[in-house]
């Protein structure tokens, strides 16, 4: 079955990836969604009643550690990258008034 | 023999007996990628000063006994998206432009600490989301076959740059096919090793639970001494395994006698290219002549894989690239209204197609009222898909077949219909879905002169079935060529 991407699932898609589409942008996105769901919509012909989700092939369990610091200082080479700081923390537009 | 011709193993044998140092094998190199790499470009980033630094440190460790290695003093290029401390990192994209780490991958220092010499950084589809290297914000890199042609991708940069004697050897990382697929293009050996053999630190995440790092080598010698280096368990990575078993030269052994061989009949139907077909048929002939037992099977499921990959991989991705959000590092827009359109804006100038095109499918399949149908399923499918392989894996040794269903499309001919790009995938996807080890070597050219790749699939931590095969056809075939 054709998936038809309706204008308001790309909206809600964009603010959940938190992505700006230009009105293009979004066009072309509805075309490619629906086609890529028309694709994967292949995995329903597949029975899997009974058959438990894998995430990793392995089984991983939580690795646990004791909660001791085992790395030194390194705020100023992390620091380094942003693109805007202040008094040794990353800086963010003004949030509220 | 021109120095940068050689092999990883048999440059550093040169080095250790004083026949050239690795300050002179840095300097060839360094001519070589000013020659060919304007044409190529293979990399993002030449690390001329650091690479020249390096080889003098470690030719002084050699000389004074402390660097004994097989890989001491050998110059290698590293795949853009793993960390190196204080050299330039973009994963290939706008928003990590001027991103330097504070660390380095484990893979990376598991290779400094063998007395690698690090050249740069090499060109790579962006985040890894493609099968070209044509994603790239750095753009797009050549096949040194044929410079009309992809080198295939995500790990194109580093392909091309051992197909093109621009490197020694390099690490790629492989979610889908990332190393096989472009090994196989170039005319090169690449290796995806069992789930959680290499380290993942440092390696900047697509699709976590998929990826893993390997070499691209120049043949299988260099691939089994290359991953020896590399494989370790490590903390920093919870899915990083224990293994006892990582002494891969070891597997170095001329000999395929009473190895069970299966070939999936699914692998050789519609969409395969008859020349690689003959290809990928002649060298199974090879193997079996060398005494293997060589069968056809049917593998089933074969046409799920790819829709259950890109489901999971775009969840995976979308997850992963939420990091990305213009405060801790890379762009940010010049202009914005408030915190949220910050990184609205900043993500979406930052990113390309591709990427934005994964991580809206990945956000939809997690989405409330469709997580259950999209990407359960698609964790089930994975579930009976390595049932599949388990059963295959009872009856063979390995799995032989092709790595992509044709040779390197031409430059601009794949990205104009991406389900067509990603079917490209079909041979090698499945292997990262169930966590296998899986290697590409190459077994002959098609009429156009373009390299064509041998896939052999083993189960779970029997990478060294896969080498010691991958090895004696390489052995067999050379002496063939030398008549």
């Amino acid at each position: 079955m054709a998936n038809i991407i309706s204008d308001e699932t790309i909206e809600y898609v964009g603010i959940l990836a938190k992505l700006e589409l230009s009105e293009e942008e979004k066009e072309q996105a509805k075309k490619d969604m629906g086609r890529m769901l028309d694709y994967i919509d292949k995995l329903g012909g597949l029975d899997t009643t009974g058959v438990e989700p894998m995430s990793h092939v392995f089984p991983i369990q939580n690795v646990f550690r004791e909660d001791v610091v085992t790395n030194g200082d390194t705020r100023e080479q992390m620091l380094s990258n942003a693109p805007q700081k202040k008094d040794g923390m990353f800086m963010v537009p003004r949030t509220f008034q | 023999m021109r120095i940068t011709d050689m092999t990883a193993v048999l440059l550093a044998e040169a080095i250790r007996e004083g026949k050239t140092t690795a300050v002179e094998a840095t300097e060839a190199m360094l001519e070589r990628i000013a020659d060919k790499d304007k044409e190529l470009n293979c990399y993002v980033t030449v690390d001329k000063e650091g690479a020249l630094k390096q080889a003098k440190q470690v030719q002084e460790k050699i000389e004074k006994g402390e660097l004994t290695g097989s890989l001491a003093g050998v110059p290698v290029a590293i795949k853009d998206n793993l960390c190196t401390e204080g050299l330039l990192t973009t994963c290939a994209s706008r928003i990590l432009h001027n991103f330097v780490p504070a660390y380095t991958a484990e893979a990376v220092v598991n290779l400094q600490k063998a007395g690698a010499v690090i050249l740069g950084k090499t060109n790579m589809d962006e985040f890894a989301m493609g099968s070209t290297t044509e994603t790239s914000a750095y753009g797009v890199t050549r096949n040194p076959h044929n410079i009309e042609h992809v080198p295939g991708g995500s790990s194109g940069g580093s392909a091309a740059a051992v197909a093109a004697g621009e490197c020694f050897y390099a690490l790629g990382s492989d979610t889908g096919g990332s190393i096989r697929q472009p090994a196989s293009y170039c005319g090169a050996v690449g290796m995806k090793p069992t789930y959680g053999t290499v380290s993942r630190y440092g390696l900047i995440a697509y699709g976590s639970s998929l990826d893993q790092i390997g070499p691209l080598t120049k043949d299988v010698r260099d691939c089994a001494t290359v991953l020896e280096v590399i494989a370790s368990h490590d903390d920093k990575d919870s899915t990083s395994l224990v293994r006892q078993d990582t002494d891969f030269t070891k597997a170095l052994v001329e000999d395929v006698r009473g190895m069970r061989i299966g070939i999936p009949n699914d692998y050789l139907g519609e969409g395969l290219d008859e020349e690689v077909k003959t290809a990928i048929l002649q060298a199974a002939r090879v193997l079996e002549e060398q005494g293997a037992v060589v069968e056809r099977f049917d593998l089933s499921l074969v046409e799920y894989a790819i829709p259950a990959y890109y489901t999971i991989a775009a969840a995976e991705a979308s997850s992963n690239l939420e990091r990305f959000d213009g405060i801790k590092y890379g762009y940010r827009a010049e202009e914005y209204t408030g915190l949220h359109h910050m990184y609205k804006k900043s993500r979406s100038e930052g990113f390309g197609e591709e990427v934005k095109r994964r991580i809206m499918l990945g956000s939809f399949v997690l989405s409330s009222g469709y997580y259950d149908a999209y990407y359960l399923k698609a964790l089930r499918v994975k579930a009976l898909i390595k049932k599949a392989f388990d059963e295959a894996f009872a009856k063979y040794d390995m799995i032989l077949g092709p790595v992509a269903p044709t040779t390197a499309p031409r430059l601009g001919e794949s990205l104009a219909d991406p389900i067509k790009m990603y079917l490209g995938d079909i041979y090698t996807i499945a292997v990262n879905l169930a966590g296998l080890p899986g290697i590409s070597v190459p077994c002959g050219q098609d009429s156009k002169g373009l390299p064509i790749g041998m896939q052999l699939i083993g189960d779970c931590f029997q990478e060294k079935k896969l080498l010691q095969a991958a090895y004696t056809y390489e052995q067999i075939s050379s002496r063939v060529s030398d008549l």
